[in-house]
């Protein structure tokens, strides 16, 4: 990645991950460059997921390192983890909010718990970020009444409510319309501008990618193998991600 | 080798269970100790597991009664014991069957519905997503369960002693002729207030039982819809092992040679 002055808020150094026999992640080296939204790609089953999950402290490496601002997330504790979790915040492919909560009630959540907030106060910042997402007259609906696409936007509402450093997007767009998918990208965009803050955003859908990455990350085979701004990957003279971007059988991928 | 590596793996696994379940239980412990309780969802949780369990405990603690003065009326009558059949009937459902038979039955339910409901949560990655915004899944979802049913359990089993002892009464009285005094009577001296505290006491120790393992299962769920079914059916059977072998010591502990 070309780092020039830019300022990097998390990063993974060198980190192996296995589990049980499988090695998922192998010396594997990513930055976050903040302000950014770095787009990570990849095969399915790659282990692109497990990088966001490795930068939320969810799961630890078992080598290597995992840097938030500078600090070793690797050696915390679980109290010191939630801490470094309450300015990090994973949006879930499937949205993950609790189904015995109201819409509302999930993203106030955070808020509940961690600040000191009145339930005016909270009411009104729930209100906000649902209506950043296009969602403010879903309030008081369970997470079983909406759509697929609401329930992603729901579950952004969730993860850009506290403000956080660093918003982690784990298949924002998987399984969507064209139409829909378009939605999540200019929301993603639009709570970039909000929040005037970091993103991490794993897909596979490149028109989304490209349309509003700062950067892309190209993950094969446990490790990055290509990391550099929109533009330089799209050109990029490796065979590699010049096959996964034509979305060709033909190539140094096995099929 | 391969009965060594069986016995090996066996021992393995009971260690890593009995090594988990023994974290989560003290982590939910510090959180009570802690005060960390979020009282609104206790409160629910006291309707969920405990209020909605009172048909059943009631079905239940009623045809237990019912039974024992059923089994020991005729006899009683037969031999010129009638004034024994309360007492028999007391000692029995205060001592053992009240507490016992009573958490059995809520394992069933909430031994159940916490596994299968935690389970759920694991599958569709709503225990990661509490994590990941800070929020500890012992504090958020275990306590108010484990307290719900600390103050619910002790409740439903005094009231399982008192519906056991008026089905055995009605029996009594309906099958026997044995007059609702003579069995009052026979209640009051065969027991004392420091049998329904023993009772009372094992119900606390079930309570915990119920909920740790329903919660520790739930929480270790893997493989989806599957899984869960797996995990929910395993907290019951065990739970309700442990509840009888429990029981066993509890008695002997605290009734001893009585």
């Amino acid at each position: 990645m070309n780092q020039n002055t830019r300022k990097v808020i998390a990063s993974i150094d060198n980190a192996t991950l296995a589990f049980g026999d499988k090695v998922v992640l192998k010396n594997l080296s990513f930055e976050v460059v903040e302000g950014a939204i770095t787009c990570v790609i990849g095969l399915s089953g790659a282990g692109k997921s497990t990088i966001l999950r490795l930068l939320d402290g969810l799961l630890l490496p078992s080598e290597g390192h995992v840097y938030v601002r500078g600090e070793d997330i690797c050696h915390m504790n679980e109290e010191q983890l939630n801490r470094v979790r309450q300015k990090i915040s994973l949006s879930f492919q499937f949205s993950a909010l609790l189904d015995s909560l109201t819409v509302g009630e999930n993203v106030a959540l955070p808020l509940r718990e961690h600040t000191r907030l009145s339930e005016a106060e909270i009411r009104k910042t729930v209100l906000d970020a649902l209506d950043s997402v296009g969602l403010a007259h879903t309030y008081d609906s369970l997470p079983n009444e909406l759509s697929g696409g609401m329930l992603k936007r729901a579950g952004f509402a969730r993860a850009i409510v506290t403000r956080p450093d660093l918003v982690l997007y784990d298949e924002p767009t998987t399984g969507l319309d064209p139409i829909v998918t378009n939605l999540i990208t200019d929301t993603i965009l639009k709570l970039r501008e909000k929040l005037r803050g970091t993103a991490v955003v794993i897909s596979h859908d490149l028109p989304s990618i490209f349309a509003m990455a700062d950067y892309i990350a190209m993950l094969f085979e446990g490790a990055i193998i290509a990391c550099d701004t929109a533009e330089s990957i799209r050109s990029s003279t490796n065979p590699i991600v010049q096959q996964f971007l034509q979305g060709s059988e033909v190539g140094p991928i096995p099929i | 080798m391969r009965l060594l590596d069986r016995v090996g793996q066996a021992t393995t696994n009971f260690f890593e269970y009995a090594g988990g379940l023994t974290i989560l239980s003290a982590e939910t412990v510090g959180f009570m100790a802690r005060m960390r309780i979020r009282v609104g969802e206790t409160i629910s949780q006291c309707a969920l597991l405990g209020v909605q369990s009172l048909v059943i405990v009631t079905l239940t603690s009623l045809f237990t009664g019912a039974v024992i003065s059923l089994e020991s009326a005729q006899s009683a009558v037969a031999y010129g014991f009638e004034n024994l059949v309360g007492g028999a009937v007391a000692y029995g459902s205060v001592r053992e069957l009240g507490p016992m038979l009573t958490a059995v039955v809520v394992a069933g339910r909430v031994g159940a519905a916490i596994a299968a409901e935690l389970g759920s949560m694991v599958v569709t990655e709503q225990i990661e997503a509490l994590r990941s915004m800070g929020l500890e899944p012992a504090r958020f979802l275990v306590v108010p369960r484990l307290v719900a049913l600390l103050l619910m359990l002790p409740l439903l089993t005094i009231f399982a002693d008192v519906v056991s002892i008026l089905g055995g009464m009605y029996i009594a009285q309906a099958y026997a002729h044995i007059a609702y005094d003579s069995f009052i009577s026979s209640v009051r001296q065969s027991i004392d207030m420091s049998d329904v505290f023993k009772g009372l006491l094992k119900s606390f120790v079930f309570a915990v039982i119920i909920v740790m393992v329903g919660a520790y299962q739930g929480l270790s769920t893997r493989g989806g819809a599957a899984g869960v079914g797996r995990s929910t059916t395993f907290a019951v059977v065990l739970a309700i092992i442990l509840i009888f072998v429990s029981n066993f010591f509890l008695s002997f502990l605290l009734f001893g040679g009585q």
